[in-house]
C-alpha cells in the first residue's frame, strides 16, 4: 500500500533518504529544508521515541498543509519536555490547555477557522491535536469520542508509549499485559499489568466510522509520513496512533528505540494498518517474522518473564495476542501463510 | 513591559537550552576499512569505486578504480576475486559480484575510449622496468603517474607477460589485453620489445637509469624425473601455453596427460580440450587439496576433462603411461600403494610449477635469494639500493592481482626513494566487520550471475567462457554493495535523531553533529546501515 515496488536502489525506501532516488521520492525527513517542528533543546530523555515521532508526524503534516497548521496539545511528556514556560521547542502555532481536553480544544479551533473562513478572513488552516496514550485513551477519551462522533475536521495523533511516563511510569489503559509499571509491580500470582480486555484506540476510532484511521511506528518513517499525508487529504475526524518506545518507562537502552519499534511490528505485537470509514484498507506486512520474546527480552519492564524460571505461560499468552493481530490485521503476505 | 495578563517573561526558544551537556558519550563519524578493500592484493578501493558505479557514474567509478589498478578489464576476467569471499553481503544472501562490475567498467572504458590521467609535471628521473607483465606494466603506469620517465624492456615479442603467455584466450581475449596495455603506453611509457636484459647493472649504467623495477616473472617450467621411453613426448605446461600465442601450435596428439594440480594444469588441460584433444589431469592428492581454484576445476569438469585423483606417473611409454594409485597418510601426504594402472597417452604435459630466470642479476652485490626467488624488503627494494623487484620473482602468491599490487607498491617506494624520502602508508582504519552493520535497511537482492558460454562452444573454441554484465545488471550488482564502514548518505542519522542534532551538509558533503544539542543517545549509531558512526566516551 504505502510502498511501491521500485527498481533496485540499494536501500530502497528503508532508509530515511537515498541519494539514488529522485528528490521527490525521498522522505520529508531527508529534506534539508524540513520544518523541524520540534526543535533542538527540548528536554526529552535520550533516545525519546515520542520526540522523534512528533517531529516525523508534524513535519509531514506541515508539508501536507503547505505550512498552514495549528496544533493543540494534551498534557503529558510531549507538552512538558517541549514547552517549559517561557521556552518552547515548537516552531508551529501550538496551544496547550488541559490533560483531557486536547480534542475539544482542537474542535474549537477548527470551528473558529471555519467561521473566519466564512467571513473571508484567514486561509485554509488545518488543525492537529496530539497527546500521549494517557491523554488519549484514558483522560481525554470522552472529548476524543465526541470529536469523532461529530466528525470535526481535526487530525488527532496519539503517541503511544504505553503509560504515564512523565509522572513516573504509571499504568495507562494502553499499557501492555504483563508489563511492569510503578502501579503494576511484578509481584503476586500474575505479576505486572493484568491481561484485561485491552483498549486498542485505533479499533475504537474505527468503530466511530470516521474517514481515516491508521497506526504507524517510528521504525518505518516512509509509512508514517505516507499516513499523515494521506490523513490530511480527508476532511472530518481522523486518527493516527504512533508507537513510540520510551527508554525510561520500558527499561530499554536509548539507542534501541527504533529497533524496538521495528520488533513490535515484526513480532506482530503492534499491528500497522490503515482504515477508511471503519474498514481496513491495507496493512504493512511483516518482513522477517520473529517470536515475541525478541521484542520482550530487551525491555526491563518484561524482565520478570525471563527470570530463573521463565514465565512460559505468560509469554505464550503474549504470543497468542500477537498471532491474533497477525491474523486479524493480515500482517503476513498471502504467500507467506 | 507590555505583556498580557499574568505573563511576566518574554517567550523564548528551547535553543537556549544546550542539552549536549547531558552527554556521557558522543557519536563520531568514521570511515572503516571495508573487508573487500582490506583483502584486495592490488589495494583497490572497491567500496569507493562501487559508490560511483551505484549512481551510474561509470567513468568516475573507472577513474577511481584506476587510481590503484590500471587494468580493470583484465582484472574483471582473470582476478581470483578474493574480495568476494570476504564480502559482508555473503552473510545476507550472496557476495557482491565485484569482479563482474569491475569487468563491466573495464569494458565500458575500452568501448568509450576513456583515458588514464597523465602526469601533471615531469620529475626528470628515468626508471627502468624489466618485464612487460602485470607487475612491470602496473609499476610503469604508477611511475608515469608520478611524473617519471619510464622505459620498459621486454624479452618477448609481445606485451603482457603471463597475461598473454600463461592465461588462455578463453579466459582473457587478446584484444582486451592489448587495449589495456596500449593505454599505459599512451601515457608516454616507452616499451622496448624483444630485448632481454642480460645484466641489470650494465643496462642501468648504459641507459643512465635512476632506479629499476624488475618483474621478469617465472617462466621456466619445473621438471620431474619420469622414466620414459625414447619416443615419448614430455613437454612443460608453460611452453605449451606460450606456443599457443605463436604461429606453430603445439602438437600434443589426442590423448594428453596433464601432470599437476594447479591453475596452470587446469589452463593447459582446457586449452588442449579446445584443440580437439581428450586431456586427463593426473594429480597426486585429492580435490580439496588441489591448489587450483575450485571454480576452475568445476568449469574444467563441466567441459568434460577427466581428473585422476590420488595418482602419480610411474613411467611414460611410447603411447601410454603407467600411473600409481596413492593414498593419503595421517598427515595428509600421498603415499604409494603399489596399485598400477595404464593410460593411453600421446603426450605428457608437466604443470608442476615454475622457476625464475635470475640470469640478469648475476654479479649484483647485496642481493639475497631464497628458494630461487629474490628477497625484497617491505618497500619492495632488493638488497641492492635502487633495484626493486616484484611479481612472480619475489616470495609471494603467484597471481596477476598480487603482481599488479607489487607494481603499485614498488612505484610508490621508488618515487619516494628518488626523492630521498620514504613512503609511509596511511594508517589502516579498523575493518568494518558484519556486526557493525544494520542490515535491516538493505533491500533484498540476490547476486546477478554472469552468463556462461554454451558447453559445446567451450569444448571446441577459444571464445571467452564467461560473459559480461550489461548496463542494467551491472548497476543492480553495484547497488548490492552495502558500503561497509563508509557513509553513503542514506540520511538515516539525520532522520532518526530525536534532537535534530545532525546537520546535513548536502549531497557529497555528508553530515556533522551538533554537539550543543546531541544528548548521546546512540540512535544514529544503531541505525546507521553501514557502521560509519561510533560512540566515544566524553573526556570530562
Amino acid at each position: 500500500m504505502s510502498l511501491q515496488p521500485v527498481k533496485f536502489y540499494q536501500t530502497g525506501t528503508f532508509t530515511v533518504g537515498n541519494r539514488l532516488l529522485a528528490p521527490e521520492e525521498r522522505s520529508v525527513q531527508a529534506n534539508m529544508e524540513r520544518t523541524n517542528s520540534l526543535n533542538s533543546g527540548h528536554r526529552a530523555c535520550q533516545g525519546c521515541g515520542e520526540a522523534l515521532g512528533a517531529r516525523y508526524a508534524i513535519d509531514a503534516a506541515m508539508i501536507a498543509s503547505q505550512g498552514q497548521l495549528v496544533a493543540a496539545n494534551a498534557t503529558g511528556c510531549l507538552e512538558v519536555f517541549s514547552t517549559p514556560y517561557p521556552e518552547t521547542s515548537w516552531q508551529i502555532p501550538w496551544i496547550h490547555s488541559l490533560f483531557g481536553n486536547a480534542a475539544a480544544v482542537a474542535t474549537g479551533i477548527a470551528a473558529a477557522i471555519k467561521v473566519k473562513k466564512a467571513k473571508g478572513q484567514g486561509g485554509d488552516v488545518r488543525v492537529v491535536a496530539q497527546g500521549g496514550d494517557g491523554g488519549t485513551t484514558d483522560i481525554g477519551f470522552g472529548c476524543l469520542s465526541g470529536m469523532f462522533e461529530r466528525n470535526d475536521d481535526v487530525l488527532y495523533i496519539c503517541y503511544d508509549n504505553g503509560g504515564y511516563m512523565n509522572t513516573g511510569v504509571q499504568r495507562s489503559s494502553a499499557t501492555p499485559p504483563a508489563a511492569r509499571t510503578a502501579t503494576t509491580m511484578p509481584v503476586g500470582p500474575e505479576p505486572g499489568n493484568a491481561f484485561g480486555q485491552g483498549k486498542f484506540m485505533p479499533a475504537l476510532a474505527m468503530a466511530h466510522e470516521i474517514p481515516y484511521v491508521a497506526t504507524a511506528t517510528v521504525a518505518d518513517l516512509r509509512d508514517l509520513e505516507y499516513k499523515v499525508k494521506k490523513a490530511m487529504t480527508f476532511r472530518g475526524a481522523r486518527y493516527i496512533q504512533i508507537l513510540v518506545p520510551c527508554p525510561l518507562g520500558w527499561g530499554a537502552a536509548s539507542q534501541d528505540t527504533i529497533r524496538l519499534s521495528r520488533l513490535a511490528k515484526e513480532t506482530g505485537t503492534f499491528p500497522v494498518f490503515e482504515a477508511e470509514y471503519g474498514e481496513i484498507t491495507g496493512s504493512s506486512k511483516i518482513r522477517r517474522l520473529l517470536p515475541v520474546e525478541e521484542y520482550l527480552r530487551p525491555q526491563k519492564r518484561f524482565a520478570h518473564l525471563f527470570g530463573k524460571v521463565p514465565a512460559v505461560e505468560t509469554i505464550a499468552r503474549l504470543q497468542a495476542l500477537a498471532d491474533r493481530n497477525i491474523r486479524r490485521y493480515q500482517m503476513l503476505d498471502k504467500e507467506a501463510i | 513591559m507590555d505583556k498580557p495578563y499574568a505573563i511576566t517573561l518574554d517567550p523564548g526558544s528551547s535553543l537556549a537550552n544546550h542539552t549536549g551537556s547531558w552527554r556521557t558519550e558522543r557519536p563520531v563519524y568514521i570511515d572503516r576499512l571495508p573487508p573487500c578493500n582490506n583483502q584486495c592484493p592490488a589495494g583497490e578501493d572497491i567500496q569507493g569505486w562501487l559508490f560511483h558505479a551505484e549512481s551510474g557514474n561509470y567513468e568516475k567509478a573507472w577513474q577511481h578504480l584506476t587510481r590503484d589498478n590500471p587494468f580493470p578489464a583484465i582484472m574483471g576476467r582473470v582476478c581470483y576475486h578474493s574480495c568476494e569471499s570476504v564480502c559482508n553481503r555473503a552473510q545476507i544472501d550472496a557476495p557482491v559480484g565485484i569482479n563482474s562490475v569491475e569487468r563491466f567498467l573495464g569494458d565500458e572504458a575500452i568501448k568509450l575510449g576513456w583515458k588514464l590521467v597523465t602526469p601533471a609535471a615531469e620529475s626528470g628521473k628515468h626508471v627502468l622496468v624489466v618485464g612487460a607483465g602485470p607487475s612491470g606494466m602496473s609499476a610503469a603506469y604508477h611511475l608515469r603517474r608520478f611524473g617519471h620517465r619510464v622505459t620498459v624492456y621486454e624479452a618477448g615479442l609481445m606485451l603482457g607477460g603471463m597475461m598473454r603467455f600463461g592465461i588462455p584466450k578463453y579466459r582473457l581475449p587478446r584484444d582486451i589485453l592489448d587495449a589495456e596495455m596500449q593505454r599505459v603506453i599512451d601515457m608516454g611509457v616507452n616499451v622496448v620489445l624483444n630485448t632481454k636484459v642480460d645484466s641489470i647493472l650494465e643496462t642501468m649504467q648504459a641507459g643512465k637509469f635512476d632506479a629499476a623495477f624488475l618483474a621478469v616473472g617465472a617462466h621456466i617450467g619445473k621438471r620431474a624425473y619420469i622414466p620414459a621411453g625414447e619416443v615419448s613426448k614430455i613437454v612443460d605446461a608453460v611452453s605449451v601455453l606460450r606456443s599457443m600465442e605463436g604461429e606453430d601450435k603445439p602438437m600434443l596428439g589426442r590423448r594428453v596427460i596433464v601432470y599437476g594440480g594447479g591453475n596452470t594444469a587446469i589452463d593447459v588441460a582446457r586449452t588442449a580440450k579446445r584443440m580437439g584433444a581428450e586431456p586427463i589431469i593426473v594429480y597426486r592428492r585429492t580435490r580439496d587439496k588441489m591448489p587450483a581454484l575450485d571454480f576452475e576445476v568445476e568449469e574444467a569438469m563441466q567441459e568434460g576433462i577427466m581428473i585422476k585423483w590420488l595418482s602419480t606417473i610411474k613411467e611414460a611409454g611410447d603411447s601410454n603411461i603407467t600411473i600409481e594409485k596413492m593414498e593419503l597418510d595421517a598427515s595428509g601426504f600421498p603415499q604409494p600403494t603399489g596399485e598400477l594402472e595404464t593410460l593411453e597417452a600421446d603426450s605428457v604435459v608437466l604443470a608442476l610449477g615454475q622457476d625464475v630466470d635470475l640470469g640478469l642479476l648475476e654479479g649484483v652485490p647485496g642481493l639475497e635469494l631464497t628458494d630461487g626467488v629474490v628477497k625484497v624488503a617491505p618497500n619492495m627494494m632488493t638488497g641492492h639500493a635502487g633495484i626493486f623487484a616484484g611479481g612472480d620473482m619475489v616470495p609471494a602468491d603467484r597471481n596477476i592481482t598480487v603482481a599488479v599490487g607489487h607494481g603499485k607498491k614498488a612505484a610508490r617506494n621508488i618515487d619516494a626513494w628518488l626523492r630521498g624520502t620514504e613512503y609511509v602508508a596511511p594508517p589502516k582504519q579498523p575493518v568494518a566487520t558484519f556486526d557493525k552493520l544494520n542490515t535491516w535497511y538493505y533491500a533484498d537482492a540476490p547476486k546477478t550471475v554472469r552468463p556462461m558460454l554454451d558447453i559445446i562452444r567451450r569444448q571446441s573454441t577459444f571464445d571467452e567462457v564467461q560473459g559480461g554484465l550489461d548496463e542494467s545488471t551491472a548497476l543492480f550488482e553495484a547497488r548490492r554493495c552495502l558500503s561497509c564502514g563508509n557513509c553513503f548518505e542514506c540520511d538515516n542519522c539525520y532522520g532518526v535523531c530525536p534532537d535534530n542534532a545532525v546537520i546535513k551538509l548536502g549531497p557529497g558533503n555528508r553530515f556533522e553533529f551538533n554537539y550543543d544539542y546531541c544528548k548521546g543517545c546512540g540512535m544514529c549509531v544503531a541505525e546507521c546501515p553501514c557502521g560509519a558512526i561510533k560512540m566515544e566516551p566524553e573526556n570530562t
